[in-house]
């Protein structure tokens, strides 16, 4: 590995730490703002305590500690490595967060790529027939489908496909309960991973499409794409070859970009698929006040978008070797 | 026979259980998925009062009695039971030969540790049904006897597994009961066997070959699927996918549609032990709410057929006392007063408190906060909105999310009136007690004594009638509980709901008794595909 490329993830990891830290402050910060805690949202749940307990409560929970003493202890156990642990749940915040992991990464990454290759397809395909017909079709039917809600588009797909068809599960990741060999469960897995991922992509298509789509028109008024054709080189060759590689850098950019908000718009998806995903995790511990488990999802999220905006960067070096990497 | 008694007392949809009544041979095998929803954290319920957590350890550990339509004690893990003359002993005698998924025997060890450690300390509604309990004796490994300071006829009530599940004393006994790693992967004496939970999708149970009930249960593996979209619910059913959606899962505007194709069942049995009511709750310290003719005036101006029919599509009946028609021993509103829908009374009423019309027509400004917990609490606060305005009351609804919701009613106390869903329980001293007794004001204690009423003669009433052992003498004093609740309306009960199941045809047995899709589901069973 070169000392530029060593420097700049040296780099990255401080910016990164910097921005983990900030995330879990001012989560935590911002928790303790909303009304009610998770021994209120246990008291109430059509049980009958008594403040005696609840008080016991709080105090195992160390909820009764003032806010800057809980933050303290909070950040010295994330120190160590200590997510804290889900009194609801019964369970390590790490260990919930990670069992959660899978399948939005599964279904964010499936709908990134689908998205990415059917828009960026689209895209260039719609450039290099501009203002003709098709152009005019591929554009209507992006923002149709851009226009249209997640949930409506997820819903409609399983009246057609699970209820009506009875070709796709109706959601979930897996069929419980089944033995299943390996690749079994990988096909398994994919069957139920068509719908979510193409209510999802669907949204997002529209985007690469016309993004693509920008930027290739831009690119193939260049003069080297002229003098790719002038030297005789077939179509397909001058834009998959030429045209393409410089027309995906403004989409790669895109992906970076949204890649968090996927994490965040995939609890729509997550829940009219009923996929155990983070989403879920995160939206149901905001109902219960259980701040462990928010704060984990959102720190293990963080730390995966980084991650992922760093693959990113690097990819770019790839695509054009103009971009290198430095401080 | 119960069957022919079922049949002949209730009405339309009741038709749905005639298949069960039918002596049918149950068939052996097979999977059954059951919907769920929100899903359960954990897989015990004795530390929780959580539905979902009920619903699953009820199959995975039998409790000590299940209970009939009336709520009569049906035994399970008890034989028989007796209790003493002063009402002071009771006495259980437990089945032989039952034994834990892990091969240790049940015994009466258990049910002492599992009352006095872990009902008595750490479940919510524990503390009140076993608060009398002062000991739990165990002459031999079958006999267990509650030992009561004060006799408690609730108490008998209550031992079904959704809310008195029994832990093995030889997992749990001097560990961390909360966070003891059983509670997820659970062992019990019910018909099924934990077999992987995956938290926020699925629990997978598997048939418990060694069932003390031999020859059951029928089905070999019983698959819970937590899918939180209601829409997606109604398509795992209609799809096959699912064959059974309990607690009004299914939207109650699909149930028409579902039902017309005649390949499911809907009930509205087996949830007797529950009586859920919508309730508006008035705070009394409010200066407006503490004048009565106000809260009468609120009464007469909501028309509660139109509730039941448009917001719960007939699924309840509008209430006529604070107890709910299905507790069929204590529920009987002959001579107490009625509020019924008569905007002008409500009108006069509030001519009579002072309230004059202004310019604009507008008597009142009032502030409600409906419970957000599913869509039925905001819905009747949209009707009340629109039908007040027809009184004069300028009503605003304020929304806000479920442990707000808490904060503000009950420890903050900054609400006018609340459109609330209280569980009434198989018991008035389980559910329905809390909310008018003045011992439960406990500010910071949610769904306890919210409205802060105040009545020595209620205390009195409820406090005789919650250790009275004599039925007719109860009855008479719940009788009057009834009609003083109804005059002096510190609440004010809108609908008696009725929950609802929907299944497959093809799932036989699924509602039973009071405990309905609560209960092990050991005589579950599936038939055939056509």
């Amino acid at each position: 590995m070169n000392r530029h490329l060593l420097n700049y993830l040296g780099w990255r990891l401080l910016q990164s730490l910097v921005v983990i830290t900030i995330v879990v402050i001012g989560s935590f910060m911002l928790l303790h703002l909303v009304p009610g805690d998770m021994v209120d949202v246990l008291g109430g749940q059509r049980g009958d305590m008594d403040a005696e307990l609840m008080a016991t409560l709080r105090t195992r929970y160390g909820l009764d500690q003032p806010m800057l003493v809980q933050l303290f202890n909070y950040v010295t156990g994330v120190l160590q490595g200590d997510l804290g642990y889900s009194f609801r749940n019964s369970n390590t915040v790490l260990s919930l967060v990670l069992q959660r992991l899978p399948a939005t990464i599964l279904l964010v990454v499936c709908s990134v790529a689908v998205a990415v290759f059917i828009g960026t397809l689209a895209g260039v395909f719609a450039a290099r027939h501009v203002h003709r017909p098709i152009d005019v079709i591929i554009s209507m039917v992006v923002l149709v489908f851009y226009a249209t809600p997640v949930f409506m588009t997820g819903l409609g797909l399983v009246i057609i496909f699970s209820v009506k068809l009875k070709l796709l599960p109706v959601g979930g990741l897996i069929t419980p309960g089944v033995d299943m060999t390996t690749l079994q469960l990988v096909g398994d897995v994919a069957q139920h991973l068509i719908l979510p991922v193409l209510s999802l992509s669907l949204f997002y298509i529209a985007i690469y499409a016309r993004l693509a789509r920008a930027s290739m028109l831009q690119v193939l008024n260049q003069d080297y794409i002229r003098t790719a054709y002038a030297k005789g080189l077939g179509t397909s060759h001058v834009i998959i070859g030429h045209a393409l590689r410089n027309a995906l850098l403004p989409v790669v950019t895109m992906v970076g970009l949204q890649i968090a908000e996927l994490f965040g718009g995939a609890v729509l998806t997550e829940t009219i698929f009923s996929l155990p995903g983070v989403g879920r995790l995160a939206y149901d511990s905001v109902f219960e006040r259980d701040y462990p488990l928010i704060l984990g999802v959102l720190l293990v999220c963080s730390f995966v978008i980084i991650l992922v905006n760093l693959i990113i960067d690097l990819i770019y070096t790839l695509l054009d070797p103009r971009v290198e990497v430095s401080r | 026979m119960r069957p022919a008694k079922l049949l002949l007392g209730l009405g339309a949809a009741l038709c749905a259980l005639t298949s069960f009544a039918q002596a049918e041979e149950p068939v052996r095998g097979g999977n059954a998925t059951f919907i769920m929803s929100p899903a359960p954290q954990i897989l015990t319920s004795a530390i929780t009062t959580a539905g979902a957590e009920q619903v699953v350890s009820s199959k995975i550990s039998d409790s000590l009695f299940t209970y009939d339509y009336d709520l009569n004690p049906k035994p399970l893990l008890a034989e028989s039971f007796s209790v003493s003359d002063d009402g002071l002993r009771v006495t259980i005698n437990l089945r032989k030969g039952v034994k834990w998924h892990d091969g240790k025997e049940f015994t009466s060890e258990d049910v002492a540790f599992t009352t006095m450690e872990v009902w008595k300390v750490l479940h919510g509604r524990g503390r009140t049904i076993f608060g009398n309990v002062t000991a739990v004796e165990t002459p031999d490994p079958y006999t267990a006897i509650f030992v009561l300071s004060k006799p408690s006829p609730g108490m008998l009530k209550s031992l079904a597994a959704q809310q008195a599940q029994i832990l093995p004393a030889h997992i749990y006994k001097g560990t961390d009961i909360a966070t003891n790693p059983a509670n997820l992967k659970p062992i019990g004496t019910g018909p099924f066997k934990f077999v992987s939970f995956s938290p926020g999708d699925n629990l997978v149970l598997e048939r418990n070959p060694d069932y003390w009930d031999t020859g059951k249960p029928y089905l070999d593996k019983l698959i819970f699927r937590f899918i939180p979209d209601p829409a997606t619910r109604a398509s795992a059913i209609e799809s096959g996918e699912a064959q059974i959606a309990p607690q009004n899962l299914v939207p109650m505007a699909d149930l028409e549609r579902l039902g017309a194709t005649g390949e499911f069942d809907i009930t509205t049995k087996g949830y007797e032990f529950q009586n859920e009511m919508e309730m508006i709750e008035f705070n009394l310290d409010d200066p407006i709410m503490k004048d009565k003719r106000v809260r009468q005036a609120i009464a007469h101006a909501i028309d509660r057929d139109w509730i039941v029919e448009n917001i719960f599509f007939g699924y309840g009946k509008s209430a006529e006392t604070p107890l709910h028609q299905q507790l069929t021993e204590m529920f009987d509103a002959s001579g107490v007063p009625q509020y019924a829908f008569d905007p002008e009374k409500a009108k006069a009423l509030l001519d009579e408190a002072g309230y004059k019309p202004d310019a604009n027509g507008v008597r009142l400004k009032l502030t409600v906060d409906p419970l957000p917990y599913g869509e039925h609490q905001a819905s009747i606060a949209a009707y009340m909105r629109e039908a007040f305005r027809a009184v004069g009351i300028d009503l605003t609804v304020r929304a806000q999310d479920f442990a707000g919701f808490v904060k503000r009613v009950y420890t903050d106390r900054d609400f006018q009136f609340t459109i609330n869903l209280l569980t009434g329980g198989s018991d008035p001293t389980i559910g329905t007690q809390r909310t008018f007794w003045s011992q439960s004001f406990k500010p910071g204690v949610g769904f306890s004594n919210g409205s802060h009423y105040v009545s020595p003669e209620m205390d009195k009433l409820l406090e005789t009638a919650a250790s009275e052992m004599d039925v007719a003498k109860r009855k008479a004093e719940y009788h009057e509980f009834q009609k003083l609740a109804m005059e002096d309306l510190p609440v004010f009960p809108l609908v008696a709901v009725e929950s609802v199941t929907i299944a497959s045809k093809r799932l036989k047995n699924h509602t039973i008794d009071a405990n309905g899709t609560y209960s092990n589901f050991a005589n579950v069973y599936l038939t055939p595909a056509e």
